[in-house]
């Protein structure tokens, strides 16, 4: 945050939307206790969409799951929107939830609700709408992500491609500031994993959303404004660049 | 508001889970009627003759402990009891079991008999009308509600006029029929004269088991009883004196507390209870574990755990009102069916109906208290 004052003394650059600092991460206790990840350090901004990229193992999901608020950071600080993660308790944790969509590699939308039923799940965590308007809103999330003509559907009825775009329209209805996607496009065919790619990428940038996407498919490193590399619970920025010849390689 | 009634859905999307739910349900509800239902008939009926008899205070021996245990007391007593403020007139009652014989098939049985004068006032004109046929000798009147296995005497008697057949190993004739019902400890009712009574069961009069007293109108039933208590009773001690309603609660409290009855038609209600509780904790358990990784992602939506929670306990309720409703109209047609089998006073209540709602809502509760636990486990950092 200092460096950022320095270069910006009078404040008009956008704080980061996510501030890392040195997070390391343990799991177990006494004996068993090991550590995942060391001394993180990240900052992502407003309206960026970052891949991380690492091998199975490399503590990618951990490092997501802390930024979700999913887990308490253990040492070190974490910010979200300025809020520090660290010692936060979970009452906070849930409230700042609500802030940021999450998107999984299954999908896990309820099996009992229609598509727009599912995705008013999300702004049913938001008491002041009303009913009409989480209906409109939700609908319109799904008009954006090509399934309008699908509202009424159950997952069971949808391919696998209509489902992880049913599950972004969720993640995204609330315009939540973060988007967290891990492996988004894991169960997807080329075709429609790159479409769910593109349409997350779109909607967060029309929504000014950050995302941060983990991923092991090299083939949607393009959308992306920047890579981190992550392997045995470090973290490396990497060259843009140089990313897809590396994806070949840990992909 | 307005939100998403997730519970219901999710109970509706389960269409075989939920029908099997309500099924194993409704079973448990309907087994804590029938036992429920078994023990307030067994109570309702060892007090109907109680209820029909049309006195206001009754004296009985202090060895008595029910109508179906009766120890007899001096006359003298009833005698006694006449000479009262307030008391319009004392009719003594003998009752006893005498061998029925089956006028179609032959086969022996224990009847209750109930030995009163014709001339007094025992029971309700509604139910005997004409106590003239027991004024001749050995006559008796016969309980049409009494179980089948002392044959079909109502039949006969509507068909012939008259059933010949022995009582005791004394031939006697009916001559007229009249409706009680059977209980637990008597399975037939006959009534005839005192002096009959004496004929059959070689009974002396002087020895009375219940004495019935009735008031002058407008006397004070407690200053009666009181007075009988202190004069007659107190002095002698060989007397017991109640009101009506103390006479019912008496006989009632015989069969709740001195027989095993009334234990074992708790124990199979508390069975039916646990048996429910256990159903509706599977059917919660296991659709709370399909769901863990949709509730675990509502949790990183930022849905609280009471949320889940309430989810939980919704279905348990949505499971008991569900469960209840087919059961409490089948329970009502196993009432029904039991009356036809067994003349017992079965039929629902709806004090039974209330209580049996109350438990049924209580054990998808506990059962839900028990599977929520479960819900703990859909932690979203564990998940993925």
């Amino acid at each position: 945050m200092q460096t950022t004052r320095a270069l910006d003394p009078i404040g008009l650059a956008a704080e980061p939307i996510i501030a890392i600092d040195h997070v390391n991460h343990y799991f177990g206790s006494g004996r068993l206790r090991k550590q995942v990840l060391f001394d993180i350090t990240a900052r992502i901004e407003p309206g960026e969409v970052v891949i991380l990229m690492g091998p199975s193992g490399s503590g990618k999901t951990t490092l997501l799951t802390l930024i979700g608020a999913l887990r308490s950071t253990q040492e070190g600080s974490l910010k979200l929107f300025q809020e520090e993660l660290y010692k936060a308790n979970n009452g906070r944790l849930v409230n700042l939830r609500r802030s940021i969509g999450y998107i999984f590699q299954a999908h896990n939308l309820l099996n009992a609700l229609t598509s727009q039923q599912n995705v008013q799940m999300t702004l049913d965590l938001q008491p002041q709408l009303g009913s009409r308007e989480k209906k409109l809103r939700a609908l319109d999330m799904l008009d954006a992500v090509g399934l309008k003509d699908w509202a009424n559907y159950y997952p069971s009825q949808l391919s696998g491609g209509q489902k992880q775009r049913v599950a972004i329209a969720r993640a995204l209805v609330g315009q939540p500031k973060i988007v967290l996607a891990d492996e988004p496009t894991a169960a997807l065919d080329k075709k429609s994993g790159r479409e769910v790619v593109e349409i997350m990428r779109q909607l967060a940038q029309q929504q000014g959303s950050a995302v941060l996407l983990v991923t092991h498919d090299n083939r949607i490193l393009d959308v992306a404004d920047r890579i981190l590399y992550m392997e045995d619970g470090y973290l490396k920025e990497m060259d843009r660049d140089r990313g897809s010849d590396m994806a070949g390689a840990f992909g | 508001m307005f939100a998403i009634p997730l519970a219901w859905l999710q109970l509706m999307r389960e269409r075989i889970r939920l029908l099997v739910a309500l099924a194993g349900i409704g079973f448990a509800v309907i087994l804590m009627f029938v036992q429920l239902g078994f023990r307030d008939a067994l109570f309702e009926s060892a007090v109907r003759i109680h209820l029909a008899f049309e006195g206001d205070v009754f004296l009985v021996s202090p060895q008595s402990s029910s109508l179906i245990a009766m120890d007899s007391f001096s006359r003298r007593r009833l005698l006694q009891a006449q000479g009262v403020d307030g008391v319009a007139s004392v009719t003594p009652i003998y009752m006893g079991f005498g061998l029925w014989k089956d006028p179609d098939k032959q086969g022996t049985r224990g009847i209750f008999v109930m030995g009163l004068d014709p001339a007094g006032q025992v029971f309700p004109k509604s139910m005997l009308p004409n106590l003239d046929p027991i004024k001749l000798q050995d006559v008796v009147l016969f309980d049409r509600d009494s179980r089948d296995e002392f044959g079909p005497v109502a039949t006969l008697f509507a068909r012939d006029g008259t059933v010949e057949t022995e009582l005791n190993s004394r031939r006697v004739k009916v001559g007229g029929i009249f409706a009680l019902g059977a209980s637990f400890g008597a399975d037939g009712n006959l009534v005839t004269s005192d002096l009959n009574f004496q004929r059959i069961f070689k009974r002396d009069l002087s020895k009375v088991d219940v004495g019935l007293v009735r008031l002058k109108p407008g006397a004070d039933l407690a200053q009666v009883l009181q007075a009988i208590r202190t004069e007659i009773a107190k002095p002698n001690q060989d007397v017991m004196v109640f009101s009506k309603e103390e006479f019912v609660a008496f006989e009632r409290k015989y069969w709740q507390t001195s027989t095993a009855i009334g234990f074992i038609f708790n124990l199979g209600a508390g069975i039916g209870w646990v048996v429910g509780t256990v159903i509706v904790y599977q059917i919660l358990y296991t659709d709370v574990a399909d769901h863990l990784a949709e509730y675990a992602t509502l949790k990183a939506m930022g849905y609280r755990n009471v949320y889940l929670l309430s989810i939980v306990f919704q279905e348990a309720v949505i499971l008991s009102v569900l469960g209840f409703i087919p059961a409490f109209f089948l329970g009502i047609g196993v009432y029904r069916m039991t009356y036809k089998a067994t003349a017992l006073p079965i039929y629902m209540t709806q004090d039974r109906a209330v209580f049996v709602f109350v438990l049924t809502m209580v054990m998808c509760i506990v059962s839900g208290a028990i599977a929520v636990r479960k819900v703990q486990e859909a932690d979203p950092a564990d998940i993925f």
